[in-house]
């Protein structure tokens, strides 16, 4: 039975009659998780929304959420929209100045906050935006003393709902019959990496039917579970917690803090799980270091049966034929291993799991597969609704990115950028008309701004951002971040930066990985007392020339990338670091600041000489400024001849 | 607004008032006729040197020791010679300042302690727990997770507290003497040993208490920038004497206080 409702109010009323008693939303509180039904929680959003209106909420309005993951949150968002408002939710860890930026670009009247540090983060920024009338808060805790004057507790504006809802009985349903398809849904602001950060006007179609499709592509139900933890601000939660949610019917589950996320994800078991590839390499890790602290036996067997998992564990998932002896030692390494394994990870119940947003090693996402959990990548943005690639059931591999999702259109330009066309294609960039009009064409096709193109496969691969894709002198192609996440895989590799454009060939920076390296240290007897002196140790230097290898011999197999084998390289005497300019605050790469930074090193790179002196500004975490000095070594690395024959090349 | 005249606001009559203590260890004397009074919803604090009698002074208050001279006056009555947990009973519970913990037990169960005072149940309700026990536990289990909540420590519930930081054990002990509902709450240099970051909180969290809870706190601490912000007044020991007595500023200014105590600068 397909839900036709073209808004969430709609939707929340139908599932409300269909799902009824069925939990709709849980949060764990005081220890226990406390549910709320369908039932009950269209009651909880009607009386917020009756609420809201009592207080002088119109359509058109625009109500900032802000704060973590939590069912009155979510309830805020559905509310307004009940009253044809615009929910605006943004991240919960901004400093003030950078949500005052978003409160006062959304002329945002409503505020709901989570707590009193969100609280005291609105007040401080009221007098810079004069949109702002009311905040509602949900937790009381600390702000017993506060001026009431703005200030709502959560509960009692439901209470005026309560009351407003006997005086004007139809005027909320009027309201939500008012509205349509069409009506913008809610603006998402994007994490603004290279300027301001842009509101991304999205329509309810928009959300409403990319939810749909993607349900249909991976057969969800209304029976799902799923963990809500990344940023309500972030498009991903927005789909996967708030549209598939009322969607499908399923139930959303909200930890009960940050630093519990592990803990909650164990006892709800979700079978429907997002984590970006870092989480998932995180997870490897621990389960590495913990069991090489465990005993000789489960040790033993630990690795016995995680071979087994690599040979057949695969096939496994896939359902592909198996021996019947491969069948029975699998189903003995589930029982002993791969099973007591999943449910410390928490994915005993997981039956899709998806990554995106970053490249994911091979490893990695082998390890999780063989044990038999279904993870899979999709390729998407903000002002596509999330959904531009997805991989099929049974069509997995590591290094592409899926299909086209159902009803987009993909092609790739001159200049190898990816454009799509779809359903969720954004409305437009909240008043910036300019920046809508360079990203979204007049036939509504998007520029990703990520070069690419269809694999062997019939899948989608990313390459690199476009902007940062260059070419060598001969005229083959550069692309830093295809290189870069080849060594990154390896676990003794922090970061990497690497040069070519305009050059004859491939350098590259490398930081250390302080933890893993420190760690094979600690094993191997190397002392050593700093940071810089691990990094510039012989053994450390022949690791990474391992590691460089490697990567060179793999490259050297690619047609289209052989000449990015890596020449000679450096390890970096100091960590790149978001303080000092050379990372964003999400650790991205900013390449023009390092390549300006350490131009001597470059240049020592593209040279003759063995090693080089280098003199570093550096910020301490208090702010204050000083220079650590370094002579590094610059190491040459073998390269291999292409494999494929040049006159085919 | 001034925060002054809402503090006075809030701080009542005397709650607690030590007349004359003299409290001697063989021929040791670690207190000498010391009066003081706590009033109700203040943080009073009672700083001092090493070997001043501070602690000597807190175990007084908690009944662990008794002195040879002088009276313990609580809520208007006269305090008999008293067992520790008779104290903890009539609304005293503190912290130490050597963690005193159950290393061994985790976090919950460590709060759960707390309420022991509480319990009503018998032994032999305890033995087979199902009915009162049972009820009983539940209720107390709901007031240690408000605890938890409140100091924002739900991610280490079910550790033991041994594995845990310096600081967060700081902060589990705090909730174990909040889980006994106490009106006085005596607290032995709750900052020692922490970085800044976690005095900070510490700091947060002993306002909130008073605060939300309206709890009155004795404190001893050695941070004076702690001291001088978060008490309303505060009593100077010296070598088991009584230097001074007063706001921060009465006690910042005191001449003898700045000499004995606060040194005598040296540019």
């Amino acid at each position: 039975m397909e839900n036709k409702a073209n808004t969430f109010p709609k939707l929340l009323i139908a599932n409300a009659q269909r799902f009824a008693n069925r939990p709709a939303i849980r949060e764990k509180e005081f220890g226990v998780w406390q549910t709320w039904s369908w039932v009950q929680m269209r009651d909880e959003i009607f009386a917020l929304a009756n609420g809201l209106a009592a207080m002088g909420f119109k359509r058109g309005d625009k109500l900032a959420i802000i704060g973590a993951n939590r069912p009155r949150l979510y309830w805020g968002m559905c509310a307004a929209q009940c009253l044809g408002g615009i929910p605006v939710p943004v991240y919960q860890d901004s400093v003030a100045s950078e949500m005052q930026y978003v409160l006062d670009h959304a002329e945002v009247r409503f505020v709901l906050a989570e707590d009193q540090e969100q609280v005291d983060k609105s007040l401080e920024i009221r007098e810079n935006c004069p949109s702002m009338q009311q905040i509602i808060y949900d937790d009381t805790r600390g702000l017993r003393d506060y001026d009431a004057g703005i200030l709502h507790d959560f509960a009692a504006v439901q209470e005026k709902g309560r009351a407003f809802a006997k005086d004007k009985p139809d005027y909320l349903q009027q309201e939500i019959d008012k509205g349509t398809g069409s009506d913008v849904g809610i603006y998402l602001y994007t994490s603004g990496t290279t300027g301001k950060p842009k509101g991304v006007v999205m329509t309810n179609d928009n959300i409403i039917i990319t939810s749909r499709n993607s349900i249909a592509f991976d057969k969800l139900t209304e029976h799902e579970e799923i963990l809500s933890y990344l940023p309500m601000a972030w498009v991903g939660d927005h789909i996967f917690s708030y549209g598939q949610a009322y969607v499908a019917g399923f139930c959303v589950n909200c930890p009960e803090s940050e630093a519990t996320v592990h803990t909650d994800l164990r006892e709800i078991g979700p079978t429907y799980y997002f984590a970006p590839p870092r989480l998932f390499e995180n997870i490897l890790t621990t389960v590495t270091i913990r069991m090489q602290d465990a005993g000789k036996l489960k040790q033993k067997m630990f690795n016995y049966f995680m071979d087994v998992a690599r040979k057949t564990g695969i096939d496994m998932l896939e359902g592909r034929a198996l021996s019947f002896k491969d069948k029975m030692l699998y189903k003995l390494g589930n029982f002993l291993v791969y099973a007591p394994l999943k449910n410390t990870m928490g994915f005993s119940r997981v039956r899709l799991a998806y990554t995106a947003g970053e490249a994911i090693g091979p490893e990695i996402f082998d390890f999780f597969r063989s044990l038999g959990i279904n993870v899979k990548q999709l390729y998407g943005q903000t002002e596509s609704s999330v959904f531009i690639t997805m991989q099929p059931d049974g069509e997995i591999y590591a290094d592409t990115v899926g299909v086209p999702a159902p009803e987009v259109e993909i092609k790739i330009n001159d200049d190898r950028e990816v454009m799509y066309r779809s359903p969720g294609v954004f409305h437009s960039y909240y008043k910036n008309e300019e920046a809508t009009r360079e990203t979204k064409n007049a036939e509504g096709w998007v520029y990703t701004g990520d070069a690419g193109f269809f694999a062997d496969n019939g899948q989608l691969k990313i390459i690199d951002r476009a902007k940062d894709v260059g070419k060598f002198n001969d005229g083959s192609m550069f692309a830093p971040k295809y290189i870069e996440n080849k060594l990154k895989f390896f676990p003794h590799i922090r970061e990497v930066v690497t040069f070519g454009d305009a050059k004859d060939h491939c350098t590259a920076f490398i930081n250390i990985d302080l933890e893993a390296v420190g760690n094979w240290a600690e094993r191997n007897n190397v002392p050593y007392a700093s940071y810089q002196e691990l990094a510039g140790h012989v053994e450390v230097y022949k690791m990474m020339l391992e590691s460089v290898e490697q990567v060179n011999s793999d490259l050297a197999a690619d047609p289209m990338l052989s000449n990015s084998q890596i020449h000679r390289f450096l390890i970096l005497h100091k960590e790149l670091d978001p303080d000092d300019g050379e990372l964003t605050r999400t650790r991205k790469v900013r390449r023009r600041i390092i390549a300006e930074k350490y131009d001597v090193l470059i240049a020592a790179l593209y040279s003759d000489v063995k090693d080089c002196y280098v003199k570093t500004e550096v910020t301490f975490e208090d702010g204050r400024k000083g220079a650590i000095e370094a002579t590094l070594n610059i190491q040459d690395a073998k390269t291999f001849t292409p494999v494929v024959q040049q006159e085919a090349a | 607004m001034s925060a002054s005249a809402d503090r006075a606001a809030k701080i009542g009559d005397t709650m607690l008032e030590v007349k004359d203590i003299t409290l001697s260890f063989g021929g040791v004397k670690a207190l000498t006729d010391i009066s003081f009074d706590i009033k109700e919803g203040e943080i009073r604090a009672i700083i001092g040197p090493n070997g001043a009698g501070k602690s000597s002074m807190l175990n007084v208050i908690s009944g662990f020791y008794h002195p040879q001279q002088g009276e313990v006056w609580f809520n208007g009555k006269k305090r008999g010679p008293m067992k520790p947990y008779q104290v903890a009973r009539q609304g005293i519970a503190r912290t130490f300042q050597n963690i005193a913990l159950f290393k061994g037990m985790s976090t919950l169960d460590n709060l759960m302690t707390g309420r022991m005072t509480q319990m009503k149940t018998n032994l032999f309700w305890q033995a087979i727990w199902k009915g009162p026990a049972e009820k009983e536990e539940l209720e107390h289990r709901e007031r240690v997770e408000h605890i938890i909540d409140f100091l924002g420590i739900q991610a280490i519930r079910k550790t033991p507290v041994g594995r845990l930081p310096y600081g967060m054990q700081k902060r589990v002990e705090l909730g174990r003497a909040l889980a006994a509902e106490a009106k006085l709450l005596l607290l032995d240099e709750p900052m020692a040993g922490m970085n800044l970051e976690e005095k900070e909180d510490m700091c947060r969290f002993v306002l909130d208490v008073n605060d939300e809870f309206g709890t009155t706190i004795a404190l001893i601490e050695h941070d004076m920038g702690v001291v001088m912000d978060l008490s309303d007044r505060v009593v100077v020991l010296d070598y088991g004497q009584k230097l001074a007595d007063g706001t921060p500023d009465e006690v910042r200014s005191n001449q003898a206080v700045i000499d004995a105590y606060l040194g005598v600068s040296h540019d």
